[in-house]
């Protein structure tokens, strides 16, 4: 969401990176809108709901007061004491998202989109989930608002992330198993949005990360950019200084965004993605759009994608089921190519083993995903050295991952 | 002259509808679909829309997905099928011969492979237009004029979620005919189609001098002979893509001939009745 008027002369006033979308929706020359004419006015009408929300000063007080006291926002920055002597160089501050309500920061764009969509009178809203984070997010806040709500999800995730799949149906939401193709993320985004195409007339597709047709890479990074307004303000009151390096981890590329977008401006701020580099470089074995793919076209965007010569979507693999997607959010794809940000790969076996020792450490269990992030995060911290700041985002917390991680120690837990 | 306004032009001059079968490219193999097309063309197909397999099509139902999902799995490329197109034109069949072909491409395929180099390989094999289903208007002006460059026209769709002003505008852009889209959805057969759908169409026409052809949702005779009363063609696909679900395990001569079948029930819907 927009930065309210007090927090926003926070960010510096220069825009020159932080500009865009235009108004087809894209930065420089990535985004847009590639999607059938079917959904296109459904686009333009949620473009003009999302313009009006945000000019409302009612519906800024009103998200922010759920992100407040439902969600539990402002969500620590904590200097990680043992983890930087682990690490051996820099000092590393988590940004607690594991703390949100939901334990992850799929919730900071689960509801306001949800918000946006009870604004426009829709009763019933769609999403699509990998790890289950956002489909858990959006049935929360459609329980938190009284809408109808089917989470559209591969089978081989409702497997490995059966615990979220329980909680969904808890509260009330319908949970699709999709079937088709590679049975994961990606095409649980084809199911949504193939519902979408009959249903938008009363159902807001609410999206789960940066991805997509504009306007929704605009309306995730805007609600995720809470991240980075909060690490901003806490790390320049915690040390005195901004950081030198924020790291985050990259499926679609939504907790990214968000922690990155605030720091943008500030030139002297490194900014690392981590992206799923799986069991190898070989296509099939990773989900490294930005490191491995090219420039192409998927699920209404133009952006980095992993495809074959012919256009058509290869396999991915990730151990992560919210980073086993191979495309990207367009913005991060501008980023890349302006040489903004610097995006690398991080595999299975560094992520088990960031995650294990950020338990063994500091008592946290984080997502597979964030253990992306973290596993960069040592890496950088050690190139750093001390004396030097480094933000990690913990996008998510690791209790859905106990199993997985369980099966593949080979203890599973029944 | 386009083989597409040719035929229109034709047909209109018979006070006929145009019959456009789709068919995806290679499914269950390229073999098949070979042919498939002189047989659906000597049973009536007057234009063919040629589904070239993607792997992500969000607008198209279970049907049509999942045959695209077989073309795919054995291997058919977007080479290969233009190499089928260009054989069947190559032989000269009288049937075959003029009858116009589109292709129905995703943008992802025409952006990896490259605009011109797609746009001169669809044009060598013979193909008329394109119809790429997830390139709205807005970002369609580049393809439109290197396609026209060619004489391949680009057809745009207007569906029931399309605002008046917009499709007026979109009507505005479009070449060869114009797809209209019966229902706000995926691909698939609907028993029931809008009620206000013969409305809209008739309100299209106040708009645009091309012609204007139905589909989405169509897959029985007694709809195509209804809607003939305002279109000036009828796509029909899912129905058909369904009669060929399992072609892979039988003899090509009977799946040909059961598909032909169907396109001659569906032609002799179009004929004036007695
Ligand atoms: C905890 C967590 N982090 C990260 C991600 C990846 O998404 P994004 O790149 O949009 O932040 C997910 C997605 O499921 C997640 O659950």
């Amino acid at each position: 969401m927009p930065a309210p008027a007090s927090t926003s002369s926070e960010t510096p006033a220069s825009r020159s990176i932080a500009t865009g979308p235009d108004a087809l929706g894209r930065f420089g020359a990535f985004g847009g809108r590639f999607v059938p004419e079917t959904l296109m006015d459904s686009l333009n009408q949620l473009a003009e709901a999302y313009e009006e929300a945000k000019a409302d000063p009612e519906f800024v007080r009103e998200l922010e007061y759920y992100w407040r006291d439902y969600v539990g926002r402002p969500s620590p920055l904590y200097r990680a004491e043992r983890l930087s002597k682990f690490a051996g160089g820099a000092e590393i501050y988590l940004k607690r998202e594991d703390l949100n309500h939901t334990g992850a920061h799929k919730i900071n764009n689960a509801i306001g989109q949800v918000m946006i969509a009870r604004r426009m009178g829709k009763k019933r809203v769609i999403a699509e989930t990998g790890a289950g984070q956002h489909g858990v997010a959006t049935a929360t806040a459609c329980a938190l608002f009284g809408l109808s709500c089917t989470i559209y999800m591969g089978e081989e995730d409702i497997r490995r992330q059966k615990l979220n799949v329980f909680n969904m149906r808890t509260m009330g939401a319908t949970v699709v198993p999709v079937g088709s193709g590679s049975k994961t993320l990606r095409d649980a985004c084809n199911e949504a949005f193939r519902d979408w195409m009959g249903s938008s007339r009363e159902t807001h597709y609410t999206i789960g990360s940066v991805v997509g047709p504009h306007p929704f890479p605009l309306i995730v990074r805007e609600f995720q950019s809470v991240i980075g307004r909060e690490a901003r303000a806490q790390v320049l009151e915690k040390a005195g200084r901004l950081p030198d390096a924020v790291v985050a981890c990259v499926g679609g590329g939504s907790n990214a965004a968000g922690i990155f977008y605030p720091f943008i401006n500030d030139a002297d701020v490194e900014l690392i993605g981590a992206e799923a580099g799986g069991r190898g470089g070989k296509p099939g074995d990773h989900a490294a759009s930005l490191t491995q793919g090219a420039p192409g076209v998927l699920h209404g965007s133009y952006s980095y994608v992993l495809q074959d010569d012919d256009g058509q979507t290869q396999d991915v693999h990730s151990i992560s089921a919210g980073l086993d997607y191979p495309g990207v959010g367009p913005e991060h794809a501008y980023w890349k190519d302006l040489g903004r940000v610097r995006y690398e790969s991080v595999t299975d076996a560094e992520a088990l083993d960031a995650y294990a020792a950020v338990a063994r450490h500091e008592g946290i269990l984080p997502a597979l995903e964030s253990s992306h992030a973290l596993a960069q995060g040592f890496k950088e911290a050690a190139r750093l050295g001390p004396g030097k700041i480094l933000i990690v985002n913990l996008s998510g917390r690791g209790d859905k991952d106990a199993f997985e991680v369980a099966r593949l120690r080979g203890e599973p837990i029944h | 002259m386009n083989r597409i306004d040719a035929l229109f032009a034709r047909l209109k001059s018979e006070d006929r509808r145009a019959l456009m079968p789709f068919l995806t490219a290679g499914d269950p193999d390229l073999a098949t679909t070979a042919a498939l097309i002189p047989e659906l063309a000597r049973r009536g197909a007057d234009v063919f829309e040629i589904g070239i397999p993607y792997s992500d099509p969000v607008a198209d139902g279970p049907v049509i997905a999942a045959s695209f999902h077989r073309a795919l799995v054995q291997g058919v490329r977007v080479a290969h099928v233009f190499q089928t197109l260009r054989a069947l034109r190559a032989e000269k069949d009288a049937t075959v011969g003029e009858t116009p072909m589109v292709a129905m491409v995703s943008y992802s395929i025409v952006n990896k492979i490259g605009v011109d180099g797609f746009l001169d390989d669809a044009a060598a094999a013979g193909l008329d237009g394109l119809i790429v289903p997830d390139l709205p208007v807005e970002e369609s002006t580049p393809l439109a004029e290197k396609a026209g460059r060619r004489d391949l026209k680009l057809i745009q769709l207007i569906t029931p979620a399309t605002p008046r002003p917009r499709a007026a505008e979109i009507a505005r852009l479009a070449t060869g005919f114009i797809y209209y889209v019966s229902v706000a959805g995926t691909t698939g057969e609907r028993k029931a189609l809008p009620e206000d759908l013969k409305e809209n169409v008739a309100w299209l026409r106040t708009q645009t001098e091309l012609p204007i052809c139905i589909g989405f949702g169509i897959g029985s005779p007694s709809q195509v002979r209804e809607l003939a009363e305002v279109a000036d063609g009828l796509i029909v696909g899912s129905a058909l893509i369904r009669r060929l679900a399992d072609a892979a395990n039988r003899a090509r001569a009977d799946v040909v001939k059961e598909a032909g079948d169907f396109v001659g029930d569906l032609a002799a819907a179009l004929r004036p009745g007695p």
